[in-house]
């Protein structure tokens, strides 16, 4: 099965995101990740999500189905900028705080909280660095760790935006457009 | 007026009227209870058909909204009032039929805290829906009537469930009916692309062996003249499938029957034989295709469709075309050459045409099928269909509502059908149970035409409550057939055929229907054997009411041709029936094995 990165957007409405989430259980997708939050235009809000799939085109037409979901690009072969957050709390006395200290600052992490016996650090890179700092740090000893999940925008001048759409003729145009 | 105050409930009722609605089809319960309060007002208007179980309800807006095109309304109240909706809503799911589904809810105050009644029918109902909506504010009622309405007719219909806490029915305000449509992720693609239409027409053109195929999109966009057009200007032969039935008059020189898993030979024959299929609004169910990926092996597949998702699911597409069916198959008409242009593919499609229909005149088909002698308690199934098909024919204009069986493949295929919008099924979902109810609403539709519910008595069991919903409505159109074999016939014919005879749970006893009928209050008639058939036809169609008709026919006949499931549409078990009138005792499978064609 292949990862497909695939960017929508949608309404802000309530039951959208859990539509979109009915939905690929329904269908059989699997939910690698998954990151929604708000956009830059009012009541619009953008997924990503991450899911693996054998046909892919077919998540795209289920998801612009749904009435909520205004645009939806699988974004898996486009140029992007790729980004997760994650906080880890590891154990961090006074022998290895120092070393600690010096890895977090070679993968661009940023300290947030120092404890007797731990830390936590900030980081933020593509979903693959912060996949290998987790594991530089996995032998300090990992309290606890969350990750935010991927999110990805489209390089260069061209944006993946709703106003435009709300004002084009025709939904599911790229469906349409690529089935054509 | 226009500065008046109105609760909820008026609300609902005045968005109602202002979408066309005439009839709605519900139960009333505590958290709808402004919503009938109000309704009372309006009585005039707004029918509303009290029915015996929310499932009835849903089926019977299914039946009105198939039988006009129009949006069928049912309504329940939370809890079981809803969830007893949702196989309704999933039926009208499968099928694309446009329904608008209201449930009252709890009131927002409580709303989350499992108070009494109270189902999260929004949630439950998310996958089964093309679009729901939980109101919660009164402020939002003129605008989701208007959305939940014009998501639920266009694009690919599908049904829309509107949940309503009983707070906002029963808050007050002054409606603005001035509202803009906000759905900026719906638009529905209703022209075909030129390009694509002329790629499809390049196909067609150059076919030695094109088939159409007509599924239900060309019913529901009105299509059907342009589809008959198309055929005859192109000599194209014309397969129906289960929903498309109607879609194109069976007595047609170029109509070949229904395809599938109870669809003809020749007809399954001619598919896997094809060299351009050109598929108009249909989905390439399962029931249709056999095994995908052998479907159709020589064919340069062509596929109108309005939801772009159905293209390329199933089955692999040369020409993908998206679409209102009616629009594409107009702008085909308009690029089809002349008639010298087509004099080639005339040729083509007259010798294939030929072919064939030597290949029917080979096999099982309805033409062979005719009234048997009469043997004392001896009713073979086919006899029913011969006589009613017949009788349908003479009396005229009529509809038919079956439920999910053995009696739904025989009517498919046995019956005469020539119009649109007359044969009304539960084909995707297959909902046991459709027929009794959905009949009913077809004849609150259609008040001048007789409307017959062809079902099995396992079917006619689940829903048979709704007859007093009908004697209630007084709905004398309503002619209820039953096919009484005493089984769940077609799960019987299975374990027959793939399972030994091994009748797990199949074997079904019934209450004597005729009593039943009159305990209703309505007229039974029970036929046991051939020469009674007509008679008792002719007496349903005299009685000025609704009339139920017995019809204990033998019990283990079996739906031929059958394409067992999973297996190629070229591997039909194809032995026709041998019905043995002298001898009622013997049950009539020859051969089951398939038999590869």
């Amino acid at each position: 099965m292949c990862k497909h990165t695939i960017v929508a957007l949608m309404e802000d409405q309530p039951g959208a995101l859990s539509r979109a989430v009915n939905l690929f259980r329904r269908r059989g997708y699997n939910i690698a990740s998954l990151s929604v939050g708000h956009t830059e235009t009012p009541n619009v809000s953008r997924m990503t999500v991450v899911v693996e799939s054998e046909d892919v085109e077919q998540v795209v037409k289920q998801l612009y189905r749904l009435i909520d979901v205004i645009k939806v690009s699988d974004v898996t072969e486009d140029p992007t900028v790729d980004r997760e957050m994650a906080l880890v709390k590891v154990q961090a006395g006074s022998k290895n705080r120092a070393e600690i200290a010096t890895l977090a600052e070679i993968f661009d992490a940023k300290i947030v909280d120092v404890a007797a016996n731990s830390m936590i650090i900030e980081m933020t890179g593509t979903p693959s660095k912060v996949e290998n700092f987790i594991e530089v740090l996995r032998p300090f000893g990992i309290k606890e760790m969350m990750r935010t999940g991927r999110i990805a925008m489209v390089r260069g001048a061209h944006a993946h935006r709703a106003a435009q759409y709300a004002e084009s003729n025709g939904h599911a145009d790229e469906a349409v457009a690529a089935l054509n | 007026m226009s500065d008046q105050q109105l609760t909820g409930a008026q609300i609902m009722c005045e968005a109602l009227i202002r979408e066309g609605v005439e009839v709605m089809f519900g139960i009333p319960g505590g958290a709808i209870m402004p919503f009938y309060f109000a309704m009372w007002d309006y009585r005039d208007r707004l029918r509303h058909v009290l029915c015996r179980h929310e499932q009835g309800a849903g089926h019977a807006a299914e039946g009105y909204a198939r039988a006009t095109g129009k949006v069928g309304v049912c309504i329940g109240t939370s809890g079981p009032g809803a969830t007893n909706l949702v196989t309704a809503i999933a039926d009208a799911m499968m099928d694309s039929t446009p329904l608008v589904a209201i449930t009252g809810q709890v009131a927002s105050s409580v709303l989350g805290k499992d108070a009494f009644q109270e189902t999260d029918i929004a949630g439950i109902t998310m996958p089964i829906t093309k679009h729901n909506y939980l109101v919660k504010d009164i402020e939002d009622l003129p605008r989701v009537f208007k959305e939940a309405f014009h998501i639920a007719a266009t694009g690919r219909p599908g049904p829309v469930l509107i949940d309503i806490t009983k707070d906002a029915q029963q808050a007050r305000m002054v409606p603005n009916w001035d509202v803009r449509l906000s759905l900026p992720g719906y638009r529905p693609t209703y022209q075909g692309n030129r390009k694509q239409i002329r790629e499809a027409l390049k196909l067609l053109l150059g076919a030695k062996k094109p088939l159409i195929m007509a599924g239900n999109g060309v019913i529901m966009s009105g299509a059907h003249s342009e589809l008959r057009t198309l055929a005859e200007r192109t000599g194209i032969p014309v397969i129906t499938t289960l929903h498309g039935i109607g879609s194109f008059p069976e007595e047609h020189p170029l109509s070949i029957g229904m395809p599938g898993m109870h669809g003809w030979v020749h007809v399954n024959r001619a598919i896997q034989e094809c060299d351009v299929l050109f598929n108009i609004g249909g989905r390439f169910d399962d029931r249709v295709t056999g095994k995908a990926s052998t479907f159709a092996p020589n064919a340069k597949v062509i596929h109108v469709d309005i939801d772009p998702s159905e293209i390329g699911k199933n089955v692999k597409v040369t020409v993908p075309i998206v679409g209102d069916a009616r629009n594409v198959m107009t702008a085909i008409l308009e690029e089809l050459p002349d008639k010298e242009g087509l004099a080639d593919l005339h040729g083509n499609t007259n010798n294939w045409m030929e072919h064939i229909r030597e290949m029917q005149s080979k096999h099982q088909h309805k033409q062979q099928y005719v009234a048997r002698p009469d043997t004392p308690m001896y009713l073979p199934p086919h006899d029913v269909y011969a006589i009613l098909t017949r009788i349908l024919n003479e009396r005229g204009s009529y509809r038919v509502v079956t439920d999910v069986g053995q009696h739904q493949m025989w009517a498919a295929q046995l019956l005469d059908w020539h119009r649109p919008r007359t044969h009304m099924t539960s084909g995707g979902a297959g909902t046991m149970g459709f027929a009794v109810p959905a009949a009913m609403g077809a004849a609150i539709a259609c008040p001048d035409e007789t409307v017959w519910a062809v079902c099995g008595d396992g079917g006619f069991q689940m829903t048979n409550q709704e007859i007093a919903t009908i004697v209630q409505e007084g709905l004398k159109n309503v002619k209820i057939a039953v096919i009484n074999n005493g089984y769940l016939g077609m799960v019987r014919q299975w374990q027959e055929l793939f399972e030994n005879k091994r009748y797990s749970g199949t074997p079904l006893s019934g209450p004597n229907f005729v009593k039943l009928a009159e305990a209703y209050g309505i007229k039974g008639i029970a036929v046991e054997h051939t020469s009674m058939v007509e008679t008792a036809i002719q007496e349903a169609y005299d009685h000025d009411g609704p009339v139920l008709i017995d019809f204990r026919v033998e019990r283990e006949v079996n739906v031929f041709p059958m394409v067992p499931q999973g297996k190629s549409i070229g591997d039909m078990i194809t032995e026709a029936p041998i019905i043995e009138p002298a001898n009622p005792n013997v049950s009539i499978v020859k051969n089951p094995e398939p038999e590869a064609v």
